[in-house]
């Protein structure tokens, strides 16, 4: 199949699903490119070859962890997102008896829970706030001295909100020194300060396509002292932790991808969150029958969450679509046969409401968001 | 007479159902088979299709027996298949061919199973009659490897076929999927939804000799560009069933439903309008096309818009008849269908209903052809109809398994 213009945006159209995925960064592109046409040897090799894809191997794993204030040996690359969660979430509990997890984690975590619970392990979930935010006694009241595993997202995906894993992690910890913290920071990274030397996590996942990388890369930072079962066999790659010969396009573009983002933040996330802001305003102040889903004071700078009552989700998306505006959807109830979105539901966001998430970027320009706002307007008015 | 050295030796023998042997339309419905087996074919490099009585013969390319089966197991008008050795009609190797073919079972089962032999002549000339053939090769199969007959319930038939000039020997016989050759019966436009029903509609007439062409709505922003990407992908399921590409007419229908809507008053007729609508304009599409019937995937009181009353007056809007090979089924008869078919998992991937669109909680179950051409005369439903075809667009869709 050729890929051609078709696939690709328009310059005049606006992107505000980096939730979903982000564009690329060119520079990203061509750090991956050149991983496969020029320094494509195997680190494993022993010759010149392989010693240059090592070399790279390395330094990608010093940018991942730099970024994050972890030492390199604790880094770990996977296949993206899902598997530094499976990794951790299968990983640390071979014989785990009992597991606590949020209750509007993503999918990656919440099924991997529900396998657990499956297998005989028994599975507390702690119920957000209307607000969106899960509290850290609740976690506290929900762990005990055999708990294997708490799990928790860092920035919750669908609504945006910042999750007090610190203090949910020192609060586990208080009462369960043993007990495997695993944050979620796919959504987090890039947009707030990540510093793991500081905290109690004893691993986090990230993503490469989330901050301008290509989907497929991700990487799990482990603890040094904490210890994980592999998901896979192999040749000793990754430490034994995740085997495989390297995914080194996706390596090279993770390390860099994660190292701009980690540049950029101190800069983008104000201005994310100023941009959302604007965007809020223009739109409520346009629509008054529209809500925000989310304490705005706990809202991530890159994610708008909003909800128009009795309307349908996903023709309110198209109809942005057909303005140039790409967004994402969801609803607490099932619109004929697409899933209800379990985090609308436990927030208690009623089911008549049609769920839009705008979400930025840092590459989200100043001109897009009174554009954008004006086509939500439009578009609502249009189906209403 | 084919060259012996350069004769293979196996190939796959093709019946066919037996129902449209009698009557004068036999050598067409035979032809369309031979045509119809050659496309299936085509792409294995090669491979070749004769025609004997009563059977076809498939031999192999460079793909060997598995690929023609593959090739094969989706032609209509088949009643089954079986790999065969070739060999020739000599009762010493014929009897050689079924020993080694029973050696076979038995390791492959890791026992000895029970066994009969079945013999056809289709050269009467053979010296041996059937019965006698049978006897033979089964003596030699319990000398040979002490395997015990059980003429009624066997665990393994041994098949022997003499023909002009091979004989061949088998004991696997695949299933067809029965029905008849497509083309024999004519073209039908079918209806083609993202859900479960029409798909397997469309199956159950290619199954009975139509050729399908199908018409799509649209409704954007209502139903988006995967919904569409999602009907393009179950007509290339049919088409890989049909062996020929299926035209696919996309229709931009938001327009005509919002008409239909606003006239519509409390929006209990909608479902019933639209449907009328699409009946007007899969009519244009089948005439153009040389249809000579519409088909959905309407099961009777599945939904609201099923009723009989509601099928009736859907029906009336168009001449043509309208063709409902789901009508009977529960839905598990038809979600059985479309998963042995190859429809189902696509047919359950989120999609976005046209028809749900403007639809209240409790719908018209009963309605009056009065009451809805009461409502349509308030518009120019024939031009609604004319400008959908009018933007309509053609997605020539190329079989895919």
């Amino acid at each position: 199949m050729d890929i051609n213009a078709e696939h690709s945006m328009q310059h005049w159209e606006i992107y505000l699903d980096n939730g979903a995925t982000t564009a690329v960064d060119p520079r990203v592109a061509a750090a991956a490119l050149s991983a496969m046409t020029e320094a494509w040897g195997n680190p494993s090799s022993s010759h010149r070859l392989g010693a240059a894809a090592a070399r790279l191997l390395t330094h990608a794993r010093a940018q991942v962890a730099a970024a994050l204030g972890a030492d390199a040996g604790e880094i770990t690359f996977t296949s993206g997102g899902t598997e530094a969660n499976a990794l951790a979430l299968q990983g640390a509990t071979a014989r785990a008896k009992h597991v606590v997890v949020s209750g509007f984690e993503h999918p990656s975590v919440a099924d991997a829970a529900r396998a657990l619970a499956e297998r005989g392990v028994e599975v507390t979930t702690v119920a957000p706030s209307p607000g969106g935010v899960v509290a850290p006694e609740a976690f506290a009241q929900a762990v005990r001295a055999e708990t294997a595993l708490v799990a928790c997202l860092w920035v919750q995906n669908e609504i945006g909100t910042v999750q007090p894993v610190d203090a949910i992690a020192r609060a586990v910890k208080a009462r369960a020194p043993r007990c495997h913290v695993h944050v979620d920071a796919v959504q987090a990274l890039g947009k707030l300060p990540i510093d793991l030397a500081a905290s109690a996590f004893d691993s986090l996942a990230l993503s490469a396509h989330k901050i301008h990388g290509p989907k497929g890369a991700g990487a799990l930072w482990l603890r040094k002292s904490a210890r994980l079962r592999p998901l896979v066999y192999g040749g000793g790659q990754e430490r034994g932790l995740r085997p495989g010969t390297e995914g080194m396009p996706g390596i090279v573009a993770l390390g860099l991808a994660v190292e701009l983002a980690a540049q950029a933040r101190a800069e983008a996330a104000p201005r994310m969150a100023r941009l959302r802001d604007q965007l809020w305003e223009a739109i409520a102040q346009a629509l008054p029958t529209v809500m925000r889903h989310g304490d705005p004071a706990l809202a991530a700078p890159h994610v708008l969450s909003i909800g128009f009552p009795h309307l349908l989700a996903e023709p309110l998306l198209h109809a942005l679509e057909a303005k140039g505006v790409y967004v994402s959807a969801g609803s607490a109830c099932h619109a004929k046969e697409r899933k209800p979105s379990t985090t609308l539901r436990a927030i208690g966001v009623p089911d008549h409401v049609a769920t839009l998430r705008l979400s930025l970027s840092r590459l989200t320009r100043d001109d897009e968001i009174a554009r954008a706002a004006e086509a939500v307007v439009a578009a609502v008015k249009e189906l209403s | 007479v084919t060259d012996t050295a350069a004769t293979p030796t196996e190939l796959v023998l093709v019946r066919y159902s037996e129902i449209f042997l009698k009557g004068n339309n036999r050598s067409f419905f035979e032809q369309r088979l031979v045509d119809n087996a050659r496309r299936a074919v085509a792409g294995l490099p090669g491979a070749r299709i004769e025609r004997s009585h009563a059977r076809l013969y498939a031999w192999p390319g460079e793909g060997g027996l598995p690929k023609l089966v593959r090739a094969l197991e989706r032609l209509f008008g088949v009643a089954s298949l079986s790999p065969a050795r070739v060999v020739p009609r000599d009762l010493d190797a014929i009897r050689a061919a079924a020993v080694a073919e029973m050696r076979a079972e038995v390791a492959r089962l890791g026992r000895n199973p029970t066994f009969k032999v079945e013999s056809r002549r289709a050269d009467k000339r053979f010296p041996l009659g059937s019965m006698e053939v049978s006897r033979e090769v089964g003596a030699s199969i319990v000398g040979e490897l002490g395997l015990p007959v059980d003429v009624h319930t066997p665990e393994r038939t041994v098949g022997v076929e003499i023909g002009w000039e091979h004989a061949f020997v088998f004991v696997e016989t695949v299933a067809g999927p029965g029905g008849l050759p497509v083309g024999v019966t004519g073209r039908v436009e079918l209806l083609l939804s993202g859900g479960i029903d029409s798909p397997v509609a469309g199956w159950l007439l290619c199954k009975r000799g139509c050729t399908i062409g199908a018409t799509y709505f649209h409704s954007f922003p209502y139903t988006g560009e995967k919904t569409q990407d999602k009907v393009t992908r179950l007509a290339g399921l049919l088409a890989a069933w049909q062996l020929a590409d299926v035209r696919l007419k996309v229709v931009p229908f938001t327009d005509a439903q919002k008409q239909l809507r606003d006239q519509s008053g409390d929006g209990r007729l909608a479902v019933v309008l639209y449907r009328r609508m699409m009946m007007r304009v899969a009519e244009r599409v089948a005439r153009a096309a040389g249809a000579k019937a519409l088909a959905t995937g309407e099961a009777l009181a599945q939904v609201a818009s099923q009723t009989l009353e509601n099928l009736a007056v859907i029906g009336a809007a168009t001449t043509l008849p309208v063709l409902r090979p789901c009508l009977a089924h529960d839905k598990q008869e038809t979600i059985a269908i479309a998963r042995r078919i190859g429809t189902y998992d696509t047919s359950i991937e989120p999609y976005d209903d046209c028809c749900s669109l403007f639809v209240p909680e409790h719908p018209e179950t009963r309605a009056k052809l009065a009451a809805v051409e009461a409502i349509e005369a308030k518009l120019n439903v024939d031009a609604i109809a004319d400008d959908c075809v009018a933007r309509a667009s053609d997605v020539v869709v190329r079989p895919q398994r």
